[in-house]
């Protein structure tokens, strides 16, 4: 059964030094609160695995708490590049950064074989792409009863996986709509499982069939409101494109975002404490 | 009479015109996702716009800023998973159309969205794959929308991340990859198709104002013309209006929405 914890005490028990952690959520849903907890808590040596990086694995990357990385597409969506992710790539700052890189469609079904408890992955991929010429996890497979190859990769099993939902009721059972992307299917792959939800309900009144996590296959349960800003929570709040945007200039060089971290991550208790030094900023930013 | 347009406008009206009305078509965001909801809007209404974050169908009465914006979700038939986007409708052939932008591309149509330089020691990192590599193996036909300099049309790519033709040829038949591949790519100075034997991309419409030289000064190889190489027709009234409408429309509610 899941347990209602604060997000302190969640990534304190439940997030290990070198573990394999995956936070999805795809443009919507991003857990940041949960990221920048990490970060404050100063996890090291991490495996992360996300299918866009975007800028919660850049802040990770940045602060050093990445090892690895597996990913698929790691630009800043509808801005451009991800510095900090470019730098540990191109300059190993502030340290090396080992890639596993991957498409959309892989990261999709190894995602699915992890849930399905199954060792690898099976599609149509790949053809003709360099990828698999520097990727020695991309491979083919032989399909044994039309002879087609296929591209076979490894299943995504983190040790942790986090996301962010509207909402959970007291049980903790967890209730997310809108774009899904990977996250129940990363959820269900994972030994662990942390969610931060918008609020707590009575009851979730979901239809059918709608995107439920029970409460059994979660660890953790922590109310985070605005939990995913700068990303959006369908239904309470709007993606942050201000933010986005203000990103490229923060993380364009290592002074402005060692700045930034130490400022808006270390010097800041919780979520909602960054939340309203954001807040303040942004007004300030938007007053000059 | 024809109004005045800019090249990129010229390039966003050509690559809409490719999509037929009804087709079903993988959207990429930026360029193909004007492009495609240009088309949208104007001579093709019952395109059904997919997007990899699990909207299908969607019809968002602004641009999207990214691949998994609300809109999408509010305004589609239906909202799947991504495994399943990916699964049972682009792996599945129910893809008619892929839409994509290049960050690089060669005279076959290869693309390179992954590094420039050696792999292992990059000069540039760029985001990488993303949907695009089954996106262009998959899709029944793929079009290719992408601003063109030396930059970006480039002799020798460092990295196919997603395969055209390859080698040119039958070798993209030959390698098993299911889609016919790219059938046009289209810019902002230029039309270019494969062709029919060699499948090297060839110069088959230019756009008003544009000479070959400027075509040829802005490609890395030696870009050949079809023999019956014609003019693109310009924007008409129509299309300008419903472009820039939907420009402003986006831009007033990406500020709005950064005002509340």
């Amino acid at each position: 059964m899941a347990e209602w914890m604060k997000l302190k005490d969640a990534v304190s028990a439940l997030v290990r030094d070198g573990d394999c952690v995956a936070l999805e959520g795809f443009t919507h849903l991003i857990p940041f609160a949960a990221g920048h907890e990490i970060i404050r808590q100063k996890r090291r040596n991490l495996s992360l695995v996300r299918m866009t990086p975007d800028l919660i694995y850049d802040q990770l990357i940045g602060a050093g708490c990445a090892a690895r990385l597996t990913f698929s597409w790691g630009g800043n969506p509808g801005v451009g590049s991800l510095h900090r992710f470019r730098d540990a790539v191109e300059n190993g700052w502030p340290a090396g950064l080992e890639i596993d890189e991957r498409s959309h469609c892989d990261l999709a079904n190894a995602y699915v074989a992890g849930a399905s408890n199954l060792p690898f992955a099976v599609f149509r991929g790949y053809a003709g792409s360099d990828l698999p010429n520097v990727n020695p996890r991309i491979r083919t497979i032989e399909c044994p009863f039309t002879g087609e190859r296929l591209a076979a990769v490894p299943a995504v099993r983190p040790d942790v996986t986090v996301i962010h939902a509207q909402r959970a009721d007291f049980k903790g059972n967890v209730l997310l709509w809108g774009i899904l992307g990977v996250q129940k299917e990363a959820a269900l792959a994972a030994k662990r499982v942390i969610v931060t939800v918008e609020e707590r309900v009575n009851t979730l009144q979901a239809p059918p069939n709608a995107c439920v996590l029970p409460s059994w296959v979660v660890g953790a349960v922590c109310v985070v409101p605005h939990g995913a800003t700068p990303s959006y929570a369908h239904g309470y709040y709007e993606r942050d494109n201000r933010f986005y945007r203000a990103w490229d200039a923060i993380s364009r060089n290592r002074t402005s975002f060692t700045q930034w971290l130490e400022r808006f991550i270390y010097e800041t208790d919780d979520f909602s404490d960054f939340l309203a030094l954001l807040s303040k900023s942004q007004d300030k930013a938007a007053a000059q | 009479m024809t109004a005045a347009f800019s090249n990129e406008e010229m390039m966003t009206v050509a690559a809409a015109r490719m999509l037929p009305d009804g087709a079903v078509c993988f959207v990429g965001i930026g360029l193909p996702s004007t492009a495609a909801n240009l088309a949208r809007l104007t001579h093709a209404p019952e395109a059904v716009l997919v997007y990899e974050s699990g909207p299908i169908g969607a019809r968002p009465p602004v641009l999207p800023l990214s691949i998994g914006d609300g809109i999408l979700a509010e305004t589609a038939d239906t909202v799947v998973s991504t495994p399943e986007i990916f699964r049972y409708w682009l792996q599945a052939g129910r893809i008619d159309v892929g839409f994509l932008g290049a960050a690089q591309l060669d005279r076959f149509g290869n693309i390179n969205t992954t590094v420039i330089g050696s792999y292992h020691n990059p000069k540039v990192r760029l985001p990488g794959a993303g949907g695009a590599p089954e996106i262009s193996s998959s899709a029944r036909e793929v079009l290719i929308v992408v601003s063109q300099s030396k930059r970006t049309f480039v002799e020798r790519l460092d990295f196919i991340t997603s395969a055209g033709f390859l080698n040119g040829g039958d070798e993209r038949q030959k390698a098993g990859l299911p889609g016919k591949g790219p059938v046009a790519v289209i810019t902002d100075l230029c039309i270019l198709r494969p062709d029919r034997n060699t499948r090297e991309l060839t110069v088959s419409h230019i756009h008003p104002g544009v000479t070959r030289e400027t075509i040829s000064a802005n490609t890395g190889w030696a870009v050949r013309f079809a023999s019956a190489c014609e003019e693109t027709a310009p924007p008409n009234a129509h299309e300008l209006e419903v472009l820039r409408a939907l420009k402003a429309r986006t831009a007033a509610a990406h500020a709005e929405g950064e005002a509340a």
